[in-house]
């Protein structure tokens, strides 16, 4: 019953208009995309600590406290700073290049890229701030802490590679300097509040 | 010197444009791939802070986002609040909101979910302290406090 016409022409698609159609799909993902990189200040959260649990002990010339007080102050070692100096200080602290007595020790650490022992800071900055505290300000200190760190592992890959610590390719060198100047800040427990 | 010769008349063929949807279709394909939908309406307002040691975040597919910050909607004060996803929270939602992401996304991948804050610059560090401690509680300790990158003065 299916008849079968011969040598009918299928008439040809007009694929002008294709285009116009890609072009407004085009124009709608255009608009909708976002090309905004996220970016922040990475940080490890310790894990919680059992309350039975005691604190560890550590010598006072391994700590830096740094505070922030309910007004945005900083209180470096108990007495008032700058946001300026925290850079500064925190560097002298965690590098003590002096081996003053008053700064923190040290302790012999292999790391077999940097040509086996290394000397590794025992120093931690111990950072506390108020619930009142403003976030700018926290952040604003995270930020110098972590230049403080920054330019330390910077210094250290020139002189051990001769090329910035952003730009090092090899995996093993990278974690090699992480190892050597690690990022030692403790966050103080919060206190419960009556 | 000149010896340039200008032929006269001849006529330009017209270009094809046959090849155009091609390339159109070739745009459409990459603007597909690196776009990224917007899930969630913001209901707080959260203008980061700035800073210079910013670290971009990778694999933006791993990433959980906890916002913080006073209501856009102004009828519903200044306080600081939370929000997850579509809509409004407080800090106990938290540990929840964590467990579902995890659930979302591979196993494989799970170690490598991040939590991001996005708290705006107003707000008091009670609450941050706060998200912080839940998040310490359900193990998620990836955190990148968000912040955009400083201009150079």
């Amino acid at each position: 019953m299916i008849k079968r016409k011969a040598k009918k022409k299928v008439p040809e698609i007009n694929a002008s208009s294709m285009a116009d159609i890609s072009f407004l799909l085009l124009a709608f993902f255009l608009m909708t995309t976002t090309m905004d990189v996220d970016t922040g200040i990475a940080r490890r959260l310790p894990p919680p600590v059992p309350p039975t649990e005691k604190p560890p002990d550590i010598k006072e010339r391994n700590i830096l406290n740094v505070m922030i007080s309910k007004n945005d102050r900083i209180l470096i070692n108990n007495r008032l700073a700058d946001v300026y100096m925290l850079k500064d200080q925190a560097k002298e602290f965690l590098s003590n290049p002096y081996n003053s007595p008053d700064l923190p020790e040290k302790r012999w650490d292999t790391i077999p890229a940097l040509g086996g022992l290394f000397e590794v800071s025992k120093g931690v900055i111990s950072l506390k701030n108020d619930r009142g505290t403003s976030y700018e300000m926290y952040i604003t200190v995270q930020d110098e802490l972590t230049k403080a760190v920054n330019e330390l592992r910077d210094e250290l890959s020139r002189r051990k590679f001769g090329v910035a610590f952003s730009s090092l390719k090899n995996d093993e060198d990278i974690e090699a300097i992480r190892k050597a100047i690690p990022i030692s800040i403790s966050e103080a427990e919060p206190e419960e509040y009556k | 010197m000149g010896n340039f010769i200008r032929g006269g008349k001849k006529e330009v063929p017209a270009i094809s444009t046959a090849s155009m949807p091609d390339i159109v279709f070739m745009l459409i394909f990459f603007f597909m791939i690196t776009t990224t939908m917007r899930q969630s309406d913001p209901l707080v307002k959260a203008s980061v802070p700035e800073a210079s040691q910013v670290e971009k975040l990778e694999r933006k597919s791993l990433v959980s986002y906890i916002f913080v910050g006073p209501p856009t909607n102004s009828k519903l004060g200044n306080e600081a609040r939370i929000q997850l996803n579509d809509s409004f929270a407080t800090v106990d939602d938290i540990p929840n909101f964590i467990f579902a992401e995890r659930e979302s996304r591979d196993e494989i991948d799970r170690k490598f979910l991040t939590t991001s804050i996005k708290a705006d610059k107003s707000v008091r560090m009670g609450v941050i302290i706060d998200i912080k401690q839940q998040l310490r509680e359900v193990g998620a300790f990836k955190l990148s406090y968000s912040a955009r990158k400083e201009v150079e003065k």
